[in-house]
């Protein structure tokens, strides 16, 4: 593993402070859900926090992401508002989809986040229109795809990726390798799981395959694939092994063997990070806990205010139907 | 004033418009230096270049996927599947992605495009290039359905589709694209929702669509000559549909049969026949009567699809049974 102190320092607190706040955001929101104070389903990014922030680090405002079902922590490291993002969770208007498609379809358009998606596997020939689009109006931005292991097996990462590859468009393919596809063990249905990533080799593309709880892995990984399609040299897989913390979606039943879980607990990607600052001496535990109240200050505020925002109109149905 | 075929009249439709907005494109396999698998897209290619005509993979979701990407991104397009049946390959992206994300995301993101695509029988296609799935497409909630049966309605009507805001699916029939009508050379538009009535009449009321209109206005001359006098309505768009014209004429006439080629169970005609039941019962003089396919896939041999689908003698038949 690298030393942080080869990193430059504000680049090392972004960071921490990335997956704390998606750590803070999505403990809280399980809990609020699980408690019954919002309506329909909830999938948490927990344990994955590393590949968000590590590849969202390298965007601009105005370079473009898409999502899965599993989106608050691509919206939260894409630079997502608390309480946008609470209030939509609370089906309230003040969320950034006027609270009317909750957590299955997060979005916020002005920071370049194209919603997740609550169709595994269309992201990708989404984010393969982004970047087409990126062509034809011929600016410099780039688009970087999420999504899981299980969407390696649609059609669509396949006709993505040869599109992306034949038409050389600036996306980056992020798999979060979780191995799991909604609660089918994903080995069990795919013969190559482990380096998804050597499946470019079947696009002509790079393909790099990743530790995904190391968020400077990701970083620097993603780092050379968004300086290459910056450079119009084409699309990158990234595959990062990862691991999911809680089932498909909040209150779902887990068939992962308990003591696997457990292991794979013990290998956090928040907790080794700030061991690693801890021993290079980058950060204190005093400033630590100070982290960790602080941004849980926030989700508390923006909870506080999703709770107190009005809720949709019965009518507010029937707006945006069509565009004018 | 001259006439041009209907695939021609499209052309000068999208080529009218990609002249005044640089970032419209076409995207479909073949529409390149082939000219189209229908001949629509010709010298399209000559005139624009490959970024803007771009021949695409045979993969349809990625291609339907991509100009979604596009359209959230600041572009326009028209993507091509070149035959209707191939629309299921897609329907994903056409009723998940792009009918939803504008009403998802609440307003903030709109998807632009037009699918054009060509449906329908009479030329011997067999079971997997006959279809008419246009009651599919206008079930859905952000969709518009266009269905022109002349040259001067499929320019006029496309030029509208490419500058709506939503996604259109245009759906024209194989049989019609090389038939010619007048057209004139100046630019012009036709607002979507408004029938035309091709030929008046006073005893009863065909509302048929695309082909089947030409096959109902020779059905008209032959029955002018037994003295029965009908009108022909055609609605153009399915969605939005101008039910006033139709309610009107047969306000009129008091009768009322409904023709398309695609199957009558579950056909777009049982609509507009549930909606003249509802909204002018009282004015009718006969039972509603609904002339399409019968119910099987269509067969390839003439002496087979000529009996499934609908010919002169059934509707005919059919409007000589409800003016008693």
């Amino acid at each position: 593993m690298e030393s942080l102190k080869k990193l430059d320092k504000n680049l090392v607190s972004r960071m921490y402070e990335g997956m704390l706040k998606i750590r803070h955001f999505e403990e809280t929101q399980s809990r609020v859900f699980r408690a019954g104070e919002q309506e329909g389903f909830t999938h948490v990014y927990l344990g994955e926090e590393a590949i968000a922030v590590g590849a969202c680090l390298n965007l601009n405002p105005d370079d473009f992401i898409t999502s899965t079902h599993r989106g608050h922590g691509h919206m939260i490291a894409k630079g997502g508002d608390f309480k946008k993002m609470m209030g939509e969770l609370y089906g309230r208007t003040t969320g950034s989809c006027l609270g009317r498609s909750g957590s299955l379809h997060i979005a916020d358009r002005s920071i370049g986040m194209l919603g997740a998606n609550g169709i595994v596997g269309d992201g990708n020939p989404i984010a393969v229109g982004a970047g087409y689009s990126i062509l034809l109006r011929g600016t410099k931005q780039v688009v970087v795809s999420f999504f899981g292991d299980g969407a390696t097996n649609q059609g669509t990462f396949h006709e993505s990726l040869n599109m992306a590859a034949s038409f050389n468009l600036p996306v980056i393919f992020v798999i979060e390798n979780n191995g799991l596809s909604c609660g089918t063990i994903t080995a069990s249905v795919c013969k190559v799981l482990e380096n998804l990533g050597d499946r470019s080799v079947a696009y002509g593309i790079p393909g790099e395959n990743i530790d995904g709880m190391d968020v400077v892995e990701v970083y620097q990984t993603v780092e050379k694939a968004v300086d290459r399609a910056r450079a119009g040299q084409g699309p990158t897989l990234v595959n990062c092994k990862t691991f999911r913390h809680h089932g498909h979606f909040e209150g779902d039943i887990d068939i992962r063997d308990e003591a696997d879980i457990n292991e794979a607990l013990s290998h956090d990607a928040i907790k080794e990070f700030e061991e690693r600052m801890l021993k290079e001496c980058l950060i204190t535990q005093q400033k630590i806990d100070e982290e960790h109240k602080r941004i849980q200050q926030l989700v508390d505020e923006a909870v506080e205010f999703a709770r107190n925002s009005p809720l949709p109109k019965p009518e507010d149905a029937m707006k945006f139907v069509y565009a004018e | 004033m001259r006439e041009i075929m209907h695939r021609d009249a499209l052309r000068e439709a999208i080529a009218e418009e990609m002249r005044k907005d640089e970032h419209l494109f076409l995207m479909a396999y073949d529409v390149g230096k082939y000219g189209g698998e229908h001949r629509i897209s010709g010298n399209l290619y000559e005139m624009f270049g490959d970024l803007r005509v771009k021949d695409a993979p045979i993969s349809e979701q990625g291609i339907v996927g991509c100009c979604i990407g596009a359209a959230i991104t600041g572009c326009r397009s028209i993507v091509e599947i070149p035959f209707m049946d191939f629309m299921p390959l897609c329907m994903d992206m056409i009723v998940n992605q792009a009918a939803k994300l504008y009403h998802m995301f609440g307003g903030q993101m709109n998807v632009p495009m037009v699918i054009l695509t060509a449906a329908g029988g009479y030329i011997r296609a067999a079971q997997q290039h006959s279809q008419c799935f246009e009651a599919w497409v206008a079930h859905v909630p952000g969709l518009k359905t266009v269905m022109p049966s002349t040259p001067y309605d499929a320019k006029g009507l496309m030029k509208t589709a490419i500058n709506d805001p939503n996604p259109v699916v245009f759906i024209e029939h194989k049989k019609l694209l090389p038939m010619k009508g007048e057209v004139p050379e100046e630019e012009y538009e036709i607002p979507f929702g408004q029938a035309d009535i091709k030929r008046e009449g006073t005893d009863a009321t065909i509302v048929a669509t695309s082909y089947t209109v030409h096959l109902a206005l020779q059905a008209a001359d032959n029955l002018q000559k037994k003295g029965i006098s009908v009108e022909v309505v055609d609605p153009r768009t399915l969605v939005p549909l101008d039910k006033a014209t139709i309610l009107e004429s047969v306000k009129k006439t008091t009768k009322l049969v409904i023709v398309h080629d695609a199957h009558v169970t579950g056909g777009f005609g049982g609509e507009i026949a549930a909606i003249v039941a509802d909204e002018a019962f009282g004015y009718l003089d006969a039972p509603i009567k609904r002339v399409g396919a019968k119910w099987t896939p269509i067969p390839f041999p003439s002496v087979m699809e000529d009996y499934v689908l609908p010919g002169l003698d059934d509707i005919e038949a059919a409007v000589r049974e409800v003016v008693g």
